[in-house]
């Protein structure tokens, strides 16, 4: 590297080659700014005065700041519940698909596990072909499970493609000397998963939690068709109320008219932020796993 | 015998490994030694599986609770799916409900809607996969083509980012945006004089919404597989096309493109494997009774009639036919490219 560095007549760039990389850098910075703006619009915007926002004069940065449209938020009950019930649904949604994803990728993985590929079949099949929404609906109803919190934790506890990433990392970074060493000395199977798979695994069981619980905390459908009670919502579904349907009287009852539509508007954008907010902030920090768990997928096709 | 440290609590990975890579062969012989006096024997293999079950019955015992999980919320739906066939009873059940031949089938095809339907999907996911499947291609070139490090990173995770945000806060952003008055647009749109467009109530706008807002929201993502298949290819190809002077753009053209060829034909068998099976979610969210003339797929026709109206033998026959479609659509697209290609995901 630094001999290449020290030798001055590198291969000089043509002319073509330059315009062509100043074209390519200033898409990319287009493309940049694209995917920003709106979001430090929204983020602006939460932290502006009502009235600054409702006459559009918020273009870029926060005018007037303010965190009225915070405070109303975290007094109003349908918000602290939803974001309550959506940590919870998160937490033991998690912990329920990734145990559960975790006990079938390993055995799946292990040559000498017999039915193997029937199993496999199996569970790659409910990709391609699925019954049906109300086929799935009517079981969900015969469990008793409708506007249950388990509702929300079992029917899609697995996702096929985490099992794929799962199994083909189990098969390539967990060596086949360990299982026959361990096998000798008479040590059970659960032991080994125990010992020495969990502690070698890290890396793809960070994937999984990731994914499961961004999954989690995003989703509203399930919510939308198996709850009905209102205090078991988890925050996107009260953020569709809110926004998307415009319900937001419950937030504010004894304001002004003119107060109370400053105030709905700029609720939305204090929403958004509340909502994305979780997800968004730790996102650098676990970007590269999240790669990584699609690179892994992506090896085995 | 290699000590019992293997199961100890405190089991150390390098430890283990040094060992292992030490004493492995003498083990493996012995292991052979062993076990050739009863292989000699031709066994069947059903006493072979019992066998096997036998010696790893906890493997065994821990794919019970998943595999209930597919049998439960994935196979007895499909079961479930005869309901299709039948008129939906609630006293007797699905199983005792009365057969009904092809009858929601003939209903579906002759109700004046189902052409809409069909129509307003195909257009909505074909309009999705003509200008969302180029897109990733070209940003996983782009990005490729940086050699910096830092701007790399920096465009990779702010383009990733908002496949992070939920589909709810997505149509939120979207209509906050798109509002008739108090909108970013309008207000923009307003600035320079121009007349305000009410976006989301026209219907001839929906589809284009639905399609940049979903090419916004994971171009970035899709990149990433693209990038990683450009990252995989042989270094030598660059040096070699080096060496005979070509350009930036014919190293793309030459090398790059060639190169992801193959992921490029699994991604798009994907992508038109899934063409009926387009999300319900933001569609559904993005519904108003304006725009309704184009936004009406089957996904939300399937949730509107089965479970807001309560016609479940219906809803299940559409969703049915909208399932056996996208299967056949997936088996077919799958054959074409491995006569093609030699490229298939199976």
């Amino acid at each position: 590297m630094a001999a290449s560095a020290a030798v001055p007549q590198k291969i000089k760039e043509s002319v073509g080659d330059r315009i062509f990389l100043t074209v390519v850098y200033t898409v990319l910075i287009l493309v940049v700014i694209v995917v920003l703006y709106p979001l430090i619009f929204i983020i602006s915007s939460s932290i502006s005065s009502p009235a600054a926002v409702t006459s559009g004069r918020v273009w870029l940065w926060p005018v007037d700041i303010s965190f009225k449209g915070f405070k109303v938020l975290f007094s109003t009950h349908e918000i602290i519940s939803g974001y309550a019930n959506s940590i919870f649904y998160t937490a033991a949604g998690t912990l329920i698909s990734v145990t559960l994803t975790i006990m079938i990728a390993y055995p799946l993985s292990r040559r000498a596990f017999f039915g193997r590929n029937v199993l496999m079949m199996i569970i790659t099949f409910t990709m391609i072909f699925s019954g049906g929404l109300i086929p799935t609906y009517m079981v969900v109803r015969e469990l008793h499970l409708i506007d249950t919190r388990w509702a929300l934790l079992i029917p899609n506890a697995i996702w096929v493609w985490q099992v794929i990433i799962a199994r083909s990392f189990f098969q390539s970074s967990i060596p086949e000397e360990l299982l026959e060493a361990s096998e000798i000395d008479g040590c059970s199977d659960m032991r080994f998963i125990r010992s020495v798979v969990l502690p070698l695994s890290k890396p793809i069981i960070a994937v999984l939690v990731l994914m499961y619980a961004v999954g989690q905390w995003n989703s509203y459908f399930d919510a939308l068709i198996y709850l009905k009670s209102a205090d078991l919502f988890p925050l996107q579904l009260v953020l569709r109320s809110i926004i998307i349907q415009n319900n937001s009287a419950g937030a504010m009852d004894a304001m002004a008219m003119v107060e109370r539509q400053q105030m709905a508007e700029l609720l939305k954008y204090a929403l958004i932020v509340v909502a994305t907010l979780p997800v968004l902030v730790i996102y650098p920090f676990v970007q590269r796993y999240f790669v990584q768990g699609m690179l892994v997928g992506s090896v085995k096709g | 015998m290699l000590p019992n440290k293997f199961c100890s609590k405190k089991i150390n990975e390098v430890k283990l490994a040094k060992l292992l890579r030490g004493e492995i062969h003498l083990e493996k012989e012995m292991v052979m030694s062993t076990q050739t006096a009863p292989r000699s024997k031709r066994q069947g293999w059903l006493h072979t599986a019992g066998k096997n079950i036998m010696k790893h019955w906890q493997l065994h015992l821990l794919v019970i609770p998943p595999l209930l999980f597919f049998l439960i919320f994935k196979y007895y739906p499909m079961a479930n799916a005869v309901l299709a066939f039948k008129d939906y009873n609630v006293i007797k059940g699905i199983w005792g409900s009365p057969w009904v031949g092809f009858k929601h089938f003939e209903l579906f095809f002759e109700n004046p809607l189902f052409w809409t339907l069909v129509k307003n999907t195909i257009l909505l996911s074909g309009y999705l996969l003509l200008a969302g499947f180029p897109i990733p291609i070209l940003l996983a070139l782009m990005i490729n083509e940086i050699r910096g490090g830092r701007f790399k990173r920096f465009v990779q995770l702010v383009s990733f980012a908002p496949y992070f945000i939920s589909t709810v806060v997505m149509v939120s952003i979207i209509m906050l945006f798109l509002a008739p008055r108090l909108g970013f647009a309008n207000i923009a749109m307003n600035f320079f004089g121009l007349d305000s467009v009410n976006f989301l109530g026209e219907p001839g706008m929906f589809r284009s919404i639905y399609v940049w807002s979903d090419i916004w929201q994971t171009a970035g993502y899709s990149a990433v597989i693209y990038l990683a298949a450009l990252a995989g290819i042989d270094p030598t190809l660059y040096e070699a096309a080096k060496v005979d002077g070509a350009s930036r753009f014919q190293k793309i053209r030459h090398v790059d493109l060639p190169g992801i060829v193959p992921t490029i034909v699994i991604i798009l068998i994907l992508n038109v494997g899934n063409v009926m099976a387009i999300g319900f979610e933001k569609v559904y969210l993005l519904q108003n009774p304006l725009n309704i003339a184009n936004s009406e797929i089957i996904a939300t026709y399937v949730y509107r009639i089965g479970l807001l109206n309560a016609n479940y033998s219906f809803a299940t026959a559409v969703g049915l036919f909208n399932s056996l479609i996208n299967l056949v659509l997936l088996v077919t697209v799958n054959g074409l490219a491995k006569r093609i290609t030699n490229n298939s995901i199976w």
